[in-house]
């Protein structure tokens, strides 16, 4: 088994992003909490163990990139030249951006393993690890090798309709069978206002992550509207903060961002025992 | 200096009882090479007479692929089958191997039945007369039960569907699939191998991080030699309800589905627009075509449809 220092020594406080349900902005939430965080000066570390669909690496505008390695192992690729923002993906080790890895589970395991081993993150206040959807070896496999290093448990991304909900509630339950503790649920792409009327139309229903939350009994984190202007930032590897800084969007953002520090910070208060 | 990280070999093992263990472009530096390439050759696998059995009264197998997750890829194959059984005279299969997210149950309305099991095997939940449905979902006690299996185990499930299923004669399965190049997607094209495949229909959304994925599924089909029927831009362009103007939620910033298509030379199979009753009627589970049959986007469905070609041709009315 992995030795508890091999398995990032450094880092205050691991944080995964799941869904269950595919499409649900599990890359734009874990990007945008990246950002917002980095924004707000801390130094953070943002893993994509999406190896069929790796998106992180579009959406900060670093396709092409190379890893380059050094003593301490696999340097991540940085965002931002004051190296705030460390970036770890498969979409850096292929030849061709079409092509497909197409790995059964073991060899997924094995990369997935090598990416929580032999990066030198080095300190980090944050990593972020952005997951594929489903509950299957990815999942199963990074829980078990982060066992050592106590995650701070996860962050639940749903859209508000019941057949998004469905796959979060299955989510739901692997956190509660493999004892990982939840942060809470964000609910995304809710509601779309009309750029011409302001008219805001419910595209995929409304209201359903903040009644899941009260039924299942976890975090309401926020809610993020669709909004075109998010969806071109991650086409063009943008900071929704600093090409539209003004947008309702990146005020749901930080809500989101406040209302996570906020569990992270009870929690750690719960466990050394501080009022 | 610093040393860059090399490019991974995109290939896997072909597994070490496969006829090409040892011999598959993938195994050169694999320290079981040898082994495997001087191993005797393995019996044929049982199970694939039988799933080519059970497909023998199959005409046409359409799978529905992405490679890229919540793009509508059983919201298509929930309206693809409800379009093409609204002809009573046809018979329909829709089979969900989404393992860990199987949606198909609550989207063809019948989230909680059971499976029963007879003499001739597992029968399949028929939603009407001519259509049937299968779905890991009809196998969990709780819609909260999460299936949280590796890889074999669901390869195993995907298999039994094929071979212990009993569909009868059918003229179209339908096959949804989770998102991705994995497992689930190596197994069906394996399983189904012994049997004609008519194509897959591919969904994406019109934004590059959506055909990135895409692209990297159209590499993954024709790696396998699967034929690919098309490609469906769906959530192209929203219409305000109030105001009536269109909005592109999802911008093509990169030419979309289209272009794509075009620059792989694959069929573009059209524009699916963001209604937001049609997430209504999945959530729901109803069918969207027979709900909202007079709307812009039901005549969208109907129009990609019809114009799929492979072997034949769908005409819905």
């Amino acid at each position: 088994g992995i030795m508890a220092d091999d398995i990032l020594p450094n880092v205050g406080h691991v944080l995964l992003v799941l869904s269950g349900k595919g499409g649900v902005g599990k890359s734009t939430v874990a990007t945008q909490l990246a950002l917002a965080l980095v924004e707000a000066g801390k130094k953070v570390g943002l893993l994509d163990i999406d190896l069929c669909g790796p998106s992180v690496a579009k959406m900060l505008d670093l396709e092409g990139r190379d890893i380059h390695q050094c003593s301490d192992g696999w340097l991540p690729v940085y965002a931002d030249p004051s190296q705030q923002l460390g970036v770890m993906s498969i979409a850096f080790m292929l030849s061709h951006r079409d092509d497909a890895i197409v790995w059964r589970g073991p060899k997924k395991n094995a990369m997935i393993k090598q990416f929580l081993t032999d990066v030198a993150w080095g300190e980090l206040e944050y990593l972020i690890i952005d997951t594929p959807p489903g509950t299957s070896d990815e999942h199963i496999t990074v829980v078990e090798n982060l066992q050592s290093c106590n995650p701070d448990g996860a962050i639940l991304v749903s859209t508000p309709q019941a057949v998004s909900l469905g796959d979060v509630r299955r989510e739901l339950s692997f956190c509660k069978r493999t004892h990982l503790p939840v942060l809470g649920i964000v609910e995304n792409m809710s509601g779309f206002v009309c750029p011409h009327c302001s008219e805001c139309t419910n595209v995929f229903s409304s209201g359903g992550g903040e009644a899941f939350a009260q039924d299942f009994h976890i975090p309401f984190l926020g809610r993020i509207p669709l909004d075109p202007k998010l969806s071109q930032c991650t086409e063009e590897g943008q900071s929704l903060a600093k090409v539209f800084p003004t947008s309702p969007t990146i005020q749901a953002v930080r809500t989101v961002v406040d209302n996570l520090v906020a569990q992270l910070k009870s929690r750690t208060n719960a466990k050394h025992g501080s009022t | 200096m610093q040393v860059i990280v090399p490019s991974v070999s995109v290939l896997d093992c072909p597994g070490t009882e496969s006829e090409d263990a040892g011999k598959a472009s993938a195994c050169s530096g694999c320290p079981n090479q040898e082994i495997c390439a001087s191993a005797k050759p393995r019996a044929p696998d049982p199970d694939v007479g039988q799933v080519r059995e059970r497909m023998a009264g199959v005409k046409h197998k359409i799978l529905v692929l992405s490679g890229k997750g919540g793009v509508g890829k059983s919201t298509f194959s929930a309206q693809l089958a409800y379009g093409i059984a609204a002809d009573e005279a046809k018979q329909v299969a829709l089979l969900d191997i989404d393992i860990c997210g199987p949606s198909i149950p609550r989207i063809m309305g019948c989230d909680g039945e059971q499976v029963h099991q007879s003499n001739s095997g597992w029968s399949p939940i028929y939603v009407e007369d001519n259509l049937s449905v299968m779905s890991v979902g009809f196998l969990l006690g709780s819609p909260d039960d999460a299936v949280i299996w590796r890889g074999p185990k669901k390869n195993g499930l995907i298999k039994q569907f094929l071979r212990d299923v009993d569909w009868g004669d059918v003229d179209y399965l339908i096959v949804d699939t989770p998102p991705g190049t994995s497992d689930e997607h190596l197994s069906i094209v394996q399983y189904l191998s012994s049997t004609h495949v008519d194509g897959a229909v591919v969904i994406t959304t019109p934004q590059e991080v959506s055909l990135l994925d895409v692209r990297k599924e159209i590499s993954f089909c024709r790696k396998v030699k699967l034929p690919i029927i098309g490609v469906v831009e769906n959530m192209s362009g929203f219409v305000c309800p109030k105001c009536k103007h269109q909005s592109q939620i999802f911008p093509p910033t990169t030419g979309g589905a289209e272009k794509m298509a075009k620059d792989m030379g694959i069929p573009f199979l059209g524009r699916l627009p963001l209604d937001p009753r049609i997430g209504k009627s999945c959530d729901e589970g109803k069918s969207f075509l027979t709900e909202h049959e007079d709307s812009p986007a039901a005549a969208a469905y109907r129009s990609v449809i019809n114009g799929m070609e492979y072997d034949s041709m769908i005409h819905l009315p």
